[in-house]
């Protein structure tokens, strides 16, 4: 699985604009940071929840996928659960860990957060084609095409890097300095990667200058990138679930912005 | 119109000059006009298409019909027109593949192709080819000629190409351009005139010329390593062959040209020269296992091989193995290439040979003698199945002799950097992945640093390649700034410095002129004679015919393979 082919298939959620995902994925994460309480995050997962079994990943390829932050939030939760604010009863102390209501009630806010956030981020990105999504960013929100291609073509050479790296590693061994420590090794090597890599991007540079790549006359595109009525509803999902999320924390009582004393 | 001229005439320069890409004013000095089609080269772009050398470099985008419309959105072509362009300019170099196919998977003849078709979908007057096969194998180079010979019947376009090897291009131009170096045109004209007029000193050179070919070592008769060499069993001894006159002189040759006669007794004497017939043996074995001539060769010797592989299997990365089955003996004083199509592993074989790959399913190291082991690997069929087993018996995989490995033991990918330095040399196929140095006096000194020899054996080492390999005048040079030919030899150079007895090369002849060629072959001729066993990755047939004294041809894919 290359960086530059990512997941293909013919649900709706593939053929979305790039520019929608990112702007709810954002949209999302913006409202879910600004409080800590289980109650908002919990109700923007559910309905989360329920979304993602629209977004036609396969539960295999959703597993795979969402497994850092799957690995990600349990591990903050403990960490909080140990040394969150204390509050409340106390029930075991040891050094600087102190387990408290206080701190098991902040670790499940975290758990759902991080899954809040995490998730739906990673099922919007994982789709997106890094093509669709320069043409989205050149032509919808009209970013500079020379700087947008530009860190697309030059996407594309990742994949020769650890080709080079790899190579680079075996003739080290050969000529026969492959021995001495592991982190001068790796700071050796990868200079000679960067090295490598500016001859490598300056060839490229060449061959997009010589097909016409930065010359004076305006620009088309061969691929449209349009924003319609599917893209809104993205976006308008996202409003929704944020809108439901917060008006539930802030009716129960359990929303606190972020910072302030609760 | 094709452009010939020694290395560093100026045929690249001239080149990205004629479509513009030369840089500003600040990146150099510009004197003299150049009009393309009435305006300056830079504001002509579009007018203009190039074609460079290096198949990665010239792939901008991930899927196929984007990549060939790169050049027509930046011309600012309406959306319609380039989708019917890219669709043309497909055609036009035979590439059927679905716009939406990886450019990643193409092989390099394709990725060529497909830089010429992003060419062409800019409809340009004039195109421009700079070496486009010179990182090709001969599969590729025909692909991207026979596409250009294509274009070149629809199109007006005027055509200049740059290439070393001028067969390639010969009967596609009408003109032949030689530039002298300095600055100046050596000669201008029809490509019979020139090349008949002016072949000998082209190819003096490193052009290569048809009917001048680079000339040739004359290897030491083989024999002669070997006192109890019985003449009978020599290949090389064909009656009237060099081999009946020159048996005792062991001593190494300067290159000798040899003449087309001469050396083609010379083939046809050895095994290589006809297509070996291995009667029921499936295409695997090469010295010792399956091929009469050669293992009469290897027993010739007497001595036991430096490197056995029985039924080995190799992966380039852990776990995805590209080739399986593989047996063969690498000996002291003879050159083996592997040979066979793209993608069938040749160059991770090689790489495990080196000991820089462990073999696939390597098992942790047990000692077994080096010898003793022939018969328990003839039955290809059984032990491939159970080769691509988790863990590997004894037996298998790759082992040195206990008089190569020199006390280092038995499996060369468990030896040290350094202790790898005396033993095996590798010669990678991009030369800029081996340089670690700021100048080449350094770079060359490294190895027998990393030895930790003492300083005036360093020099003397160093001085001594320096001449050898006619590049004391780069001394203090920095080894990136070198031409590929300079490269090459430097990237040679630095493995000798440590004198290793097995030498192993992957694709030493890509893309070189032919007087490095002929340099480059002369001094590995020179290193067999001395004893030391060489083991080359190459596309290159004539490379074959000139040294080559056991062919081995990979078994193809793994797919194939497994069916057996």
């Amino acid at each position: 699985m290359s960086i530059l082919t990512p997941l293909r298939g013919p649900q709706a959620v593939y053929a979305l604009n790039p520019v929608a995902k990112l702007a709810a994925a954002l949209l999302l994460s913006l409202t879910l940071v600004l409080s800590i309480d289980w109650v908002s995050a919990g109700v923007a997962l559910a309905l989360e929840t329920v979304l993602f079994f629209w977004a036609g990943l396969g539960l295999r390829v959703f597993f795979l996928r969402t497994l850092p932050v799957l690995i990600a939030a349990p591990a903050a939760a403990l960490t909080t659960v140990l040394y969150g604010r204390p509050a409340g009863q106390t029930y075991f102390q040891f050094a600087l860990i102190n387990v408290t209501d206080g701190s098991f009630e902040l670790a499940f806010a975290t758990l759902l957060r991080v899954l809040a956030i995490g998730l739906p981020a990673v099922v919007l990105f994982v789709t997106i084609d890094p093509t669709d999504l320069a043409d989205g960013l050149a032509q919808v929100l009209h970013l500079p095409s020379r700087f947008v291609l530009g860190a697309l073509a030059a996407l594309r050479l990742v994949g020769l890097f650890l080709d080079d790296w790899r190579s680079l590693e075996l003739a080290r061994r050969a000529r026969g300095v492959g021995d001495s420590g592991r982190i001068r090794r790796f700071a050796s090597q990868g200079f000679a990667l960067l090295v490598l890599s500016i001859r490598r991007g300056s060839k490229l540079a060449t061959a997009m200058e010589a097909r016409g790549f930065g010359s004076s006359i305006a620009r088309t595109y061969a691929r449209a990138s349009v924003i319609g009525w599917r893209e809104g509803v993205l976006v308008g999902l996202a409003i929704v679930v944020a809108l439901v999320a917060v008006t539930v924390s802030v009716s129960t009582g359990h929303w606190n912005f972020i910072g302030s004393q609760g | 119109m094709l452009l010939l001229g020694a290395s560093g005439a100026g045929k690249s320069t001239l080149i990205s000059a004629l479509a513009g890409v030369l840089g500003s004013s600040d990146e150099g000095e510009e004197r003299g006009s150049l009009l393309v089609g009435g305006a300056r080269p830079a504001d002509a772009r579009g007018r203009v298409g190039l074609l460079l050398q290096d198949p990665d470099s010239q792939v901008m985008l991930a899927r196929v019909g984007d990549d060939v419309a790169f050049g027509c959105e930046n011309l600012g072509v309406p959306r319609d027109e380039i989708w019917r362009r890219v669709g043309d300019a497909l055609d036009a170099v035979g590439l059927h593949l679905p716009l939406s196919h990886p450019t990643s998977s193409l092989s390099g003849g394709q990725k060529q192709r497909l830089a010429l078709a992003g060419v062409l979908a800019m409809q340009p007057q004039l195109l421009l080819l700079d070496e486009p096969t010179a990182n090709l194998d001969p599969r590729g180079v025909v692909e991207v000629r026979d596409a250009v010979a294509r274009v070149l019947e629809h199109s007006q376009a005027t055509f200049v190409v740059i290439e070393h090897r001028v067969a390639i291009w010969q009967h596609l131009v009408n003109r032949v351009v030689v530039l002298a170096p300095g600055g100046g045109v050596l000669a201008d004209g029809p490509p019979d005139d020139v090349l008949r007029t002016r072949g000998a000193a082209l190819a003096a050179a490193g052009v290569w010329v048809p009917g001048h070919p680079p000339s040739r070592p004359l290897r030491a008769p083989r024999g002669a390593a070997a006192p109890a060499a019985t003449p009978a069993a020599a290949p090389y001894a064909a009656p009237g062959g060099p081999a009946d006159t020159a048996a005792p002189a062991a001593t190494p040759h300067a290159p000798i040209r040899v003449s087309r006669l001469e050396s083609d007794e010379l083939n046809s004497a050895s095994p290589l020269g006809s297509d070996r017939p291995h009667g029921a043996e499936p295409p695997l074995g090469v010295s010792g296992v399956g091929s009469a001539p050669l293992r009469a060769g290897g027993n010739r010797t007497g001595a036991a091989p430096l490197l056995i592989a029985r039924d080995l299997a190799v992966a380039r990365v852990k776990g995805t193995t590209v080739a399986t089955g593989l047996t063969l003996d690498i000996e002291a004083g003879r050159a083996t290439v592997i040979t066979g199509p793209n993608g069938a592993g040749k160059s991770t074989l090689a790489l495990t040979l080196a000991g820089l790959l462990a073999p696939a399913g390597d098992t942790p190291a047990r000692t077994h003698p080096a010898g003793g082991q022939r018969g328990a690997s003839d039955t290809p069929a059984r032990t491939r199945l159970s080769g691509r087993a988790a863990a590997q018996p004894a037996g298998r995989a790759l082992t040195a002799s206990d008089a190569f490995a020199a006390g280092a033991g038995p499996h060369p990918i468990r030896w040290k950097s350094r202790e790898l330095l005396t033993r095996i040399g590798t010669v990678f196929q991009d030369p800029e992945h081996q340089f670690l140095a700021s100048t080449l006096r350094s770079e060359l000194a490294v190895g027998p640093r990393a030895l930790r020899l003492p300083q005036p054996q360093i020099d003397a080492r160093v001085d001594e390649l320096l001449d050898r390999l006619r590049l004391r005048a780069l001394a203090e040079a920095n080894p990136f700034t070198l031409s590929g030919g300079e490269k090459r030899r430097l990237s040679v150079a630095t493995v000798l410095a440590t004198r290793p007895g097995l030498l192993v090369l992957d694709e030493p002849t890509f893309g070189q002129d032919a007087r490095t060629w002929a340099e480059l072959v002369a001094l590995l001729a020179e290193l067999l004679d001395e004893g030391t066993a060489l083991v080359a990755v190459t596309h290159d047939a004539e490379f074959v015919d000139a040294l080559a004294d056991a062919e081995f041809r990979m078994p193809g894919s793994l797919n194939r393979d497994g069916a057996v």
